[in-house]
């Protein structure tokens, strides 16, 4: 297969991957609910394009339905398109909807919260301080606790970027 | 006061015998269905019935385990008022803890130590099958003791935090939760694992969200964890994929039977799918398993989740994380593709998590946030004692899994008891515990002493086995690395034991009852782990024992894991 042989799975990835950015780089809920759903839109076509027959000449495989020919189901339909994948997407789109619906149940309440859905803004109203702080402020005393903390503070910032790291290692 | 209303207790009887009941019924109900499909046969496993009895109860244990929460939830949501769904759940989870114990006793019995359970008859290769060895049996017993435990304890503490008209949906959602985290354990088919890890997934997103009453930002803590858990199970459910396209099989050993055959043949072509597939599984499980620098949903959604939930979720998620570690990295790529370099990979990411993660632990404020640090760093130990690939190294990892979350189940317990009775787990109500309430702060402290790993306490016997582990690997800067995250641990649990122990309380929450001990339903449960905890730092023997006979099975089906069959990529 060439290139435009692997066209679906091409397009898998490619949609896969707008869907991956938007999560990362969108700041509004909604937008990065919406590219969830995309980046697993993607899979889908991944396992979907998978099952399907292709013979070498191009013939297309057949919906494997054993036909009936006169007395009973004898005849096999010959080369046929793999359900099995296509059957785990029913369930994997099922639990695709549910994701969405709670996630969609969460910003409904976030926007109650807060007032806003954008992540920046919500960011700022925590940081206006309502809540008590979450990390020491004030430089504690002590020679261990004074480097231990000076350290974890360079790597809070290291732990910010660390968040938005996904990609596969290898 | 106590912590049980005299009046439940023949509620609570009759709900666990209506549980048997129901147990039975459904084991009966199976074998109609059973009967339905005479093509199937019958489950190999009927003839000699695992458990040494052939009742449909011990014959059909693999499956109840998992349907029961399943059902139980559903009718927890149409239970009214408050303590009807509690005293259902408690009923339901004792339940699973009783048959977790029995299927533990029946895979003893087993010929080889494993039950194999295929759901309708269908041949494993095509239909869903359930194998249960010596590991699973750990790890569901883990998941339901630490089920039954929380669920006993939430009583007062979800009372109090949760709106009185989303209690049954609480506990509906909490048992759907349980219904993953034992489906994934109890599984041994690929896509299975990802329906139910998505399953306890979304359970557990709600159930984080449902500490919006107390604190908003349990929401925003929810979604971020939503939506980095979502891409987490999107790439395995990628790996799976590719895992499929090579093999045609969704079943576990097949899998791994067809992938060896095929990487002993040298015209084999897949092998850089078999790299790609190997990537997304470890990125996507390290995700769910908050492997350092993949973790950070965990700290927000453990800080804000309410108290039960934060006990219940700190101390089984991130284990059944640890559990599909096992099984894709040795049981379905042993033997087949795991090069030094990757399990190296798991070995730097492990030591890195926990060097810097303690160090965060060191700074925050709030004792939640504390272990929920403290979590990401223990689990860097067990990640640590796989990567080496060693025995030894195994051994020590699945010990830890069951140290681990006997630990922090009890210490999130018993910061419930704090939240429940002075409204807050920041540093400030720590202070002065120990004159307020005696038991908890005694509870809580000996959690501590086990993360530090002290000797006496059951963190001592996991971290002794993974010294001795990278001891004898000669990998000294694992040696190295697991001494520091004692010595940082001993740092953030003195903090909390100064402040308990040897500080006078806050004068602000001063108007605060004086001496006001937590419920007596919230206390044993607490102290019945912190027992626990001594318990199993005197007699290692269950966990040991257990713990070798898994990592036998683990590398035992690999042969030997690093050799020169991979090389791949």
């Amino acid at each position: 297969m060439g290139f435009l042989g692997m066209y679906n799975y091409w397009m898998a990835i490619i949609i896969m991957m707008i869907g991956f950015y938007g999560v990362i780089a969108k700041r509004n809920l909604i937008k990065q609910v919406i590219a969830l759903g995309l980046f697993q839109t993607g899979v889908f076509l991944f396992y979907v394009t998978m099952g399907v027959y292709r013979a070498a000449d191009g013939t297309p495989g057949v919906a494997p339905i054993w036909k009936a020919i006169g007395d009973g189901f004898t005849k096999d339909p010959g080369p046929y398109d793999n359900p099995l994948p296509h059957v785990l997407m029913l369930t994997a789109i099922v639990v695709s909807v549910s994701t969405l619906a709670v996630a969609v149940a969460i910003i409904v309440n976030i926007k109650r919260a807060y007032g806003t859905i954008e992540e920046d803004e919500i960011i700022e109203a925590e940081l206006r301080g309502e809540g008590p702080a979450l990390t020491v402020n004030e430089m504690p005393s002590g020679v261990w606790s004074a480097a231990t903390s000076a350290m974890a503070m360079t790597l809070t910032e290291l732990d910010a970027e660390a968040s938005t790291v996904g990609e596969a290692r290898e | 006061m106590i912590g049980l209303d005299p009046t439940l207790v023949p509620v609570l009887g009759m709900a666990a015998q209506f549980v048997a009941d129901l147990a039975i019924a459904f084991s009966g109900l199976f074998d109609a269905l059973l009967a339905l499909f005479p093509h199937g046969g019958h489950v190999p496993a009927v003839a000699t019935g695992p458990a040494g009895g052939d009742d449909l109860l011990s014959f059909n244990l693999p499956v109840l385990v998992v349907i029961l929460p399943l059902f139980g939830g559903l009718i927890a949501s149409m239970l009214p008022g408050r303590d009807a769904p509690w005293a259902w759940a408690c009923a339901v989870s004792a339940a699973v803890f009783a048959l977790a114990l029995k299927l533990i006793d029946a895979v003893n019995l087993a010929p080889d130590g494993v039950i194999d359970y295929n759901l309708g008859a269908w041949p494993a290769e095509y239909g869903i099958a359930l194998k249960v060895d010596h590991l699973n049996s750990y790890i569901i017993l883990i998941v339901a003791l630490i089920a039954f435990l929380t669920t006993v304890y939430a009583r007062h503490s979800v009372a109090d935090e949760i709106p009185d008209d989303r209690h049954r949906f609480f506990w509906a959602v909490w048992l759907l939760a349980l219904t993953g985290l034992v489906g994934i354990t109890a599984t041994g088919d690929t896509f299975n694992i990802y329906v139910l890890l998505e399953i306890s997934s979304l359970t557990v997103y709600t159930l984080i969200a449902m500490g919006k009453s107390r604190d908003r930002r349990a929401l925003t803590a929810s979604l971020k964890y939503l939506i980095i858990g979502s891409i987490g199970a999107t790439f395995i459910l990628l790996g799976i994929g590719y895992l499929l396209m090579l093999t045609g099989t969704l079943n576990m050993a097949d899998m791994h039977d067809q992938l060896v055959q095929a990487v002993n043949d040298p015209n084999f072509e897949g092998r850089r799918t078999l790299f790609v597939a190997f990537a997304f599984l470890i990125a996507g499980l390290s995700l769910k398993m908050a492997l350092w620098p993949l973790h950070m949903w965990l700290p927000d959604a453990y800080t804000f989740a309410p108290s039960a939930v934060s006990a219940f979720v700190a101390a089984t998620a991130t284990k059944v994380g640890v559990y599909m570690a096992f099984r894709f990295i040795f049981t379905i790529f042993g033997g087949v593709y795991a090069s030094e370099a990757s399990l190296m990979a798991l070995t730097i990411c492990a030591s890195f998590g926990i060097i810097l993660s303690s160090l965060q632990a060191i700074r925050a404020a709030n004792v939640k946030r504390v272990l929920a640090y403290s979590s990401v760093g223990q689990l860097g130990y067990i990640v640590l004692g796989f990567s080496l690939g060693t025995r030894e190294g195994v051994t020590a990892s699945v010990i830890h899994v069951f140290n681990h979350a006997v630990i922090k189940g009890g210490m999130f317990m018993a910061l419930g008891c704090v939240a429940l009775r002075l409204g807050g787990t920041e540093m400030r109500h720590i202070r002065g515990l120990f004159k307020r309430m005696p038991w908890t702060t005694g509870a809580l402290t000996l959690g501590g002493l086990g993360l530090v790993g002290f000797p006496l306490t059951s963190g001592f016997i996991s971290k002794w086995y993974l010294l001795q582990a990278a001891w004898a690997e000669g990998l000294w800067v694992a040696v190295g690395v697991v001494v520091v995250g004692g010595l940082l641990a001993l740092i953030y649990v003195w903090r909390i034991v100064e402040a308990a122990w040897f500080t006078d309380p806050d004068p602000e929450l001063q108007s605060l009852s004086v001496k006001r001990e937590a419920p007596l339903g919230m206390l044993i449960p607490t102290w019945v782990l912190a027992g626990a905890v001594l318990y199993f730092g005197l007699d290692g023997g269950f966990t040991v024992g257990t713990a070798e006979k898994a990592a036998d099975i683990l590398l035992g089906l690999s042969g030997d894991l690093t050799g020169a069959l991979g090389g791949a990529g």
